[in-house]
């Protein structure tokens, strides 16, 4: 056991670092006055607060004793995390039925149990009921395949 | 009479083939949500919203009505089942219902939480017609002052409710409001905290957030360990309650239904501590407390009526102030800005069949869920058996549709993976989302009403003191705080979440 409570400590810092970060960032806007408040004046409250909170926290995990954190799922947040913002990149360019089931494929690779071939045949049948429902029948408009795929014809 | 007439109108708006459809889709859809491991009601709401906006508005809404009381159903079959609550207000029930399942009474305890509900959801839906009009009335009387000071003692109350250390509740509830000034600012045009970036100027997506703190944190901490459930023997023995088990739960069900009612309408996720409360209570009134633990009805009866009458309940505070009370009406005030109605007491007036089309729906949705889920158990079982690995991929999936869909805008999607890293950080911290949720939410209004309150009082701040709604709700405010951080109602109130992990 630690004599510091981790979990405590580092949160603490992380509301400290945003409490700054909008701080400053608060600072290039127009304060106002309590009268007519400017658009800075309630962040610039927030952040003061959110600081302060921040440095309450941080001192309490000296009191409380230490605390396991515990693993981090790292390979979990590389695939998940990465399968919405590829989707993001590749949705216009690919368009949505391909950068669709590439997104699946990649959010599959975050769990260690699936088998390729099940993860691949997964995808495909997540794309196939995905592209009816929103495309066919809700008529979202996605373009089903992108300007990257000339032979598709778009 | 006003109240026949209104629900008249209700019903006839809620009973149209096509809002019965939506209302339908909408509890299997939270039923299914509620028994599938790792993802929750808010999550499932929030990606859903975007494909809301080609629905009607009561259809839409109706439908993500039913998504949330649905889950609450789904919720306790798998707490029942497995003894893990797929909702955290039915975490009361795996204590005494996973007994009674070992004990071979799956069926009954099944049955026991299916009647208790529905004669909650009742209950509770009549209230929600009855008291939601007057409310209205007083609501209209409210300015910027009072709205602020309301929403103050909302954010408070949250914090109170929230698991964990009030200090991090409160500094979730401040990055919250933080993160919802993020964009133009409504008086001036200044662009806030968008490092630039054109595509934040409308604000950062409430979906986004939603789907990333609720949705995607919690697929993470799911991968931490990946391990398959067991679905205890699927044996359920019989379904129907024995007369003398029906004796036995007739009681806890009306204390039950009423404290979840009251408990309901305080903001910050009143189903969760109505469980709680209803489960101590019956313990205490019990001639055989020892039974508790160990497949009392009464702990399953209570608190499931319990968090059911709350769930209904919290729709109080929305329909009539537009504040919400927890993190899916949160999602609810967000579908109805979607759709163009500014939630408040306007609605009432403006749109009854919207207002009380939702409220019938509650009672038919209610009256679904159990012609359904008692007969379908078995498939309902059935799905507990699909492996995670195989969820998430899918998941996912919606997620980044879901996403995208609401504005086409693919910074919402980099969002989201933000959100989604910061949530898990946070969780990993041991910070509650819920709280974060709603400031993010009422971080526009409070600033919107604090300004306009300053201008109205000749920025004298003590315009907050001297009307009396406002001066009240302050004073609320500030006893709900006093309270929460005395050492002893802090000790309890440790103990009473350290029960639900």
């Amino acid at each position: 056991m630690d004599r510091i409570n981790k979990a405590d400590f580092t949160a603490g810092l992380l509301f400290i670092l945003f409490g700054l970060c909008f701080g400053a960032s608060a600072l290039g806007l127009e304060m106002g006055t309590t009268l007519r408040m400017g658009p800075g004046y309630f962040p610039m409250v927030l952040a003061v607060v959110l600081t302060g909170l921040g440095l309450a926290i941080s001192a309490t995990a000296f009191r409380t004793g230490g605390e396991a954190v515990g693993t981090y799922a790292w390979r979990g947040m590389v695939f998940i995390l990465g399968a919405p913002v590829f989707f993001g990149l590749t949705v216009r360019g690919l368009g949505f039925v391909p950068s669709l089931f590439l997104t699946t494929l990649i959010a599959a690779l975050a769990g260690l149990k699936l088998k390729p071939l099940y993860a691949v045949g997964l995808a495909v049948a997540v794309t196939l009921f995905c592209t009816l429902v929103f495309s066919v029948a809700l008529g979202l408009p996605f373009r089903r395949f992108g300007p990257w795929l000339p032979i598709m014809g778009g | 009479m006003d109240l026949l007439s209104n629900l008249g109108l209700g019903f006839a708006t809620a009973a149209s083939p096509e809002n019965l459809l939506f209302c339908l889709i909408g509890v299997i859809l939270g039923t299914l949500i509620g028994v599938l491991p790792g993802i929750g009601a808010t999550a499932t709401i929030a990606m859903l919203l975007p494909i809301t906006f080609q629905l009607e508005p009561v259809s839409s809404l109706i439908m993500l009505a039913g998504i949330y009381y649905g889950a609450q159903y789904g919720g306790s079959t798998t707490a029942i089942l497995i003894n893990m609550p797929g909702e955290s207000s039915s975490a009361v029930t795996a204590i005494d219902g996973y007994q009674m399942a070992r004990k071979g009474k799956a069926g009954t305890a099944l049955a026991v939480a299916a009647l208790g509900s529905f004669f909650a959801g009742t209950v509770a839906t009549l209230l929600v017609a009855i008291f939601a009009p007057p409310l209205t009335v007083i609501a209209l009387k409210f300015g910027a002052a009072e709205y602020f000071s309301l929403m103050l003692l909302g954010l408070v109350s949250a914090i109170a409710l929230a698991h964990g250390s009030i200090l991090k509740a409160l500094a979730m509830v401040v990055l919250g409001l933080l993160l919802g000034v993020v964009g133009t600012d409504i008086y001036t045009g200044t662009q806030r905290f968008t490092f630039g970036i054109t595509a934040y100027a409308d604000g950062l997506s409430f979906v986004a957030l939603a789907v990333g703190v609720f949705g995607i944190a919690e697929i993470l901490r799911n991968l931490e360990g990946e391990q398959d459930r067991t679905v205890l023997g699927t044996k359920l023995g019989a379904l129907w309650p024995s007369r003398a088990d029906l004796k036995a739960m007739i009681a806890p069900m009306l204390r039950g239904t009423a404290l979840g009612s009251a408990l309901g309408i305080l903001p910050g996720g009143g189903a969760v501590l109505a469980a709680f409360a209803s489960y101590t209570v019956e313990k205490r009134l019990s001639k055989t407390p020892e039974a508790f633990g160990k497949g009392a009805i009464a702990g399953v009866a209570g608190p499931e009526s319990a968090n059911n009458a709350g769930a209904q309940t919290s729709f109080i505070p929305l329909l009539t102030l537009g504040i919400p009370a927890n993190p899916v009406m949160a999602l609810m005030v967000g579908a109805m800005i979607i759709q163009g109605i500014v939630p408040g007491p306007n609605v009432a007036t403006d749109q009854p069949a919207l207002f009380w089309g939702i409220i019938a729906s509650m009672w038919i949705g209610n009256l679904m869920l159990i012609v359904l889920n008692l007969p379908l158990i078995g498939l309902w079982v059935k799905l507990l058996k699909v492996p995670y690995h195989v969820l998430f991929p899918i998941i996912m999936a919606f997620c980044s549709i879901g996403v995208y869909s609401v504005n086409s805008n693919v910074y919402d999607l980099y969002a989201v993976a933000a959100f989604g890293l910061l949530g898990y950080v946070l969780l990993k911290l041991r910070c509650e989302p819920a709280p974060l949720l709603l400031g993010f939410v009422l971080g526009p209004l409070l600033e919107e009403n604090l300004r306009r309150a300053m201008i109205l009082g000749r920025g004298d701040p003590s315009v907050f003191l001297t009307r009396p709604i406002s001066a009240g709700l302050l004073v609320l405010t500030l006893l709900v705080l006093v309270v929460v951080l005395l050492p002893s109602v802090n000790k309890k109130r440790a103990e009473v979440f350290s029960e639900s992990d």
